[in-house]
């Protein structure tokens, strides 16, 4: 139910919402998505993925034999990749925002510099709302705590609201729900 | 007032780019904040909001101590001024210590108020504003006319000439490609800055956190990309806990710009580290700049609850026809008008305080629960016990000071007065009804006021009583009115008195300052209405009802005065307005209308001191049903009509388009009458429709419902 909530608040705000059992078939969802929307190793087509969770157990070389797609995270490549793919570690039903402990500067790399950022959650860590996240995410164990909530977005000419100023212009969001629960960690 | 002043207002409202932007903007707010805000119980929220910003504002320096204890643990350098120069100065010995050339913004109006961009690019420095509305205003040389939006004063077509010669290529006034400009422009100088500097929406002393919202991504760039990050938070900004970050979150987005959530939230503690491995150098300023004196006096210290969401700009029927510009550089609107008067000087407010019709649209959406309009006449008090009243003004309370010459000269008026009278109105009237505007045509003065007429209306005999504050308007300019609320009353069991003492409700000497003639007329009030042993002290006219109600207690407590505080505060327990008074007898089963009678359609505007001060809005409207009337609800129905008292005549050409937007939402409804509460919403509002020639006719509820009594 809060996933439903979630998808329909966070779909409210131009964000793009998935969901898959397994990591597996995420991860396929994720390669096929990244190659229609023309990923590639040239400048302005990368993919950077950003370390997290997710990619514990999944076999790296399987992932960097996609073209364009890195694991390594540098502010040169983000600077002009096309893709950027992170962990977020709760989700809030009642905003559809995304948390995550973005201290490590490539998790805020490759989430404000790309076009598009792929967002993979944890199905456990959706929350109710901001109280609940903020019982549980303490700033002395998160120096940069950041909350994003659909794509970049502006109304500064005419009140027109229009997507991807500064940050992606898309964001999309992949529930996997073998991620388990929500846990406050890198 | 200056003409210069009064020619920025010319400007303004001739200029139709800006009040279109406004008007439509301000049409759509109203709506999309009201669906931001379904399924909260604001009042609740923004009784949380006050409670945990008023703490905050009497703990300035606990909370101050504590944050820079906090901050500075977890890294961060904490620098505590009252001065702006030394904020200048500060962030130009950081910037020149690290051989800083170039610097990116995002949006801080802390830094707008300590004008820092000039400062920096002097010291050939340059400045970078990232967020799109401040990039705009900052190529096209000018201020923010907003706080949330800065550039909403300028066209799209505008945009592109500007953002043409910045890419030397003519572009079309397309959004979104005009936004791909920004961005494409506005990249490199992001990667290539060496400073970062940042305003702050939330500064949490439990933690010594700093929170930033932004919908375009530029605070996480600024925050992110360079290796200095300076953040400048005006104190104000505190709070004690972190757990209040989440009633900050809840209401700031969805009163800003109705939005459930900014696009994004960073909350930062402590230095992070930069890209190369190295440790962000993270400065953090708590500027004062007069904020503590604000907090050590009585009344102001209200305006630091404050979280500068702008929608006090956005629901004034005003600021939507003038915009930013013409309250100055840096703070706009109704709390801007008070932050001016502090962080500037108060006779800088001295103009843009006038600009306040007193309409209460902002005290009632205000999610820090500041009663703007309050503080705004309490800035008119003290810049008129500074420098006086104007020798014009003065001769006038002079007047009304003196209950027998005040009326002796409407009487006179009333014979003056008819050289120029066509029908039922007059163009010019005497005193302070002088020097009117044109798009109104005003009352005649009745030949006969309403206190000479009442000793001719026979009334029957009842157990209890009431007295009738009359008020200006119904004495001198409509007694009809005056006398279908007898009729009404007694047709309820109810007797009428008029204390022939009764004098103006010094509403007019209020509004403008002048609080010690005011008091006088309350004296004089208190003594008249409280003479004789009455249930109730009813008026017909929502400004008097709201004097005898409140504004004799706090005009009283303004000035220190003691001595009549309990009889006003016995006053205020008699005082009812008319629509309240006659739904209760309605209810008691001692009043009833003619039933089953079709009158047709009917349109009611809502007065502002009845809708929002006396919280007066069903009542009249389901009296208005019962008799037999078909409502048919205007657009904006509680958008003031203009008039405001004296504010007509001082600001008429702001008066004037507030007046003509509410007539065309009358006309709008094809309704042939349109009924309301108070005798001045019925002068500015019959007064225009007779320029207009429409065929509406303007009413007061009380003569409405006076002709449908069942006898």
């Amino acid at each position: 139910m809060m996933y439903t909530q979630f998808k329909t608040r966070a779909e409210a705000v131009s964000a793009e919402v998935v969901r898959y059992a397994t990591k597996g078939e995420a991860l396929a969802w994720l390669i096929d998505f990244l190659r229609r929307e023309g990923v590639a190793d040239a400048p302005g087509s990368h993919a950077l993925w950003a370390e997290c969770s997710f990619l514990d157990g999944v076999d790296r070389e399987l992932v960097r034999q996609v073209d364009g797609l890195k694991l390594e995270v540098t502010r040169e490549l983000a600077a002009e990749a096309r893709f950027g793919i992170s962990q977020m570690e709760f989700a809030l039903a009642d905003t559809g925002s995304l948390y995550q402990n973005s201290t490590a500067i490539h998790q805020r790399l490759v989430s404000s510099l790309p076009t598009i950022h792929i967002a993979l959650v944890p199905t456990g860590g959706i929350l109710p709302d901001m109280p609940s996240l903020l019982s549980i995410v303490k700033p002395s164990e998160n120096p940069y705590i950041a909350l994003i909530t659909g794509p970049s977005r502006t109304a500064d000419i005419e009140r027109v609201l229009t997507i991807g100023v500064h940050g992606p212009e898309r964001l999309v969001i992949v529930f996997v729900d073998e991620l388990g629960g929500g846990t406050n960690g890198k | 007032m200056e003409n210069e002043f009064k020619e920025s207002i010319r400007k303004a409202v001739n200029n139709a780019n800006l009040t279109g932007a406004l008007g439509k903007f301000s049409e759509a707010y109203k709506v999309n904040r009201a669906k931001a805000y379904e399924g909260i119980d604001f009042e609740a929220l923004r009784d949380r909001i006050a409670a945990l910003k008023g703490y905050a504002a009497s703990h300035l320096d606990q909370l101050s101590d504590q944050f820079t204890k906090k901050a500075e643990a977890s890294g961060a350098t904490v620098f505590r001024t009252n001065d702006p120069a030394k904020v200048r100065e500060y962030i130009l010995a950081v910037a020149q210590a690290n051989n800083v050339k170039t610097v990116v913004k995002s949006k801080s109006m802390a830094t707008e108020e300590i004008h820092l961009n000039p400062y920096l690019e002097k010291a050939g420095i340059e400045v970078g504003e990232t967020d799109l509305g401040e990039w705009i205003i900052q190529l096209a040389g000018q201020t923010p006319s907003h706080m949330v939006m800065p550039a909403i004063h300028m066209t799209k077509e505008e945009v592109s000439d500007l953002f043409s010669k910045e890419v030397n290529e003519r572009l079309s006034s397309d959004i979104p490609r005009l936004v791909k400009v920004a961005r494409e422009q506005l990249r490199p100088t992001f990667l290539a800055a060496d400073m970062g500097i940042s305003g702050a929406n939330i500064a949490v002393a439990e933690t010594g956190s700093i929170v930033l919202m932004t919908n375009e991504g530029n605070a996480r760039l600024v925050t992110s990309l360079p290796k200095i990050h300076i953040a400048l938070i005006g104190i104000e900004k505190l709070i004690a806990e972190y757990a209040d970050v989440a009633t900050i979150l809840k209401a700031l987005p969805r009163s800003a710009t109705a939005q459930l959530l900014t696009s994004y939230v960073s909350i930062i503690t402590g230095p992070t580290p930069n890209s190369d491995g190295s440790m962000k150098d993270l400065h953090i300023i708590l500027m004062d700049n007069r904020r503590t004196e604000m907090a050590n006096d009585p009344k102001f210290k209200e305006a630091l609850q404050c979280i500068r969401c702008a929608s006090c700009l956005n629901v004034c029927p005003i600021f939507r026809l003038v915009g930013g510009h013409v309250f100055g550089k840096v703070y706009t609107g109704g709390i801007g008008t008070i932050l001016t008067a502090w962080f500037d000087e108060l006779k800088k407010s001295e103009d843009i305080q006038g600009l306040c019709i007193q309409c209460g649209a902002c005290k009632d959406v205000c999610p820090g629960k500041i009663d703007i309009p309050d503080l705004i006449m309490e800035i008119r008090r003290r810049l008129v016990q500074g420098q006086g009243v104007p020798l014009l003004q003065k001769s006038i309370y002079a007047v009304v000071n003196n209950r027998k010459l005040f009326h002796g000269m409407l009487r006179a008026a009333s014979i003056a007065g008819k050289p120029f009278t066509s029908g039922k109105f007059i163009r010019h009237l005497p005193l302070f009804l002088a020097d009117l505007t044109d798009g109104r045509s005003l009352p005649a003065i009745a030949a006969e006021p309403f206190r000479d007429r009442f000793s001719k209306i026979r009334q029957p005999e009842c157990g209890e009583k009431a007295a009738f504050y009359a008020g200006c308007l119904i004495d001198f300019a409509y007694p009809e009115m005056g006398e279908a609320l007898v009729k009404i009353l007694n047709n309820a069991g109810i007797q009428v008195l008029f204390p022939e003492d009764q004098t103006c409700c010094g509403a007019p000497a209020r509004y403008n300052g002048a609080y010690e003639v005011a008091a006088n007329n309350a004296v004089d009030n208190i003594k008249a209405l409280l003479r004789e042993e009455v249930t109730y002290v009813i008026s017909a006219c929502p400004t008097c009802t709201v004097a005898l109600d409140h504004e004799f207690i706090s005009t009283f407590e303004s000035l220190g005065q003691t001595e009549w505080l309990p009889q006003a505060r016995k006053l205020s327990g008699k005082t009812i307005d008319f629509s309240t008074l006659v739904t209760k007898l309605v209810d008691e089963g001692r009043l009833s209308l003619k039933e089953g009678r079709a009158l047709g359609k009917i349109t009611y505007h809502d007065s502002c001191h009845l809708k929002r001060t006396l919280k007066v809005s069903g009542q009249p409207r389901a009296l208005l049903k019962k008799a037999g009337f078909e409502i048919e609800e205007m657009f904006e129905c509680d958008t003031c009509c203009g008039m405001g008292g004296s504010y007509s005549m001082k600001l008429p050409e702001i008066s004037a388009p507030i007046l003509q937007r509410k007539l065309r939402n009358i006309m709008d409804t094809g309704a042939p009458v349109v009924a309301m509460d108070c005798p001045g919403c019925v002068m500015q509002i019959r007064g225009g429709l007779d320029q207009t020639g429409a065929s509406v006719t303007v009413r007061h509820t009380v003569e409405l419902l006076a002709e449908q009594l069942d006898l």
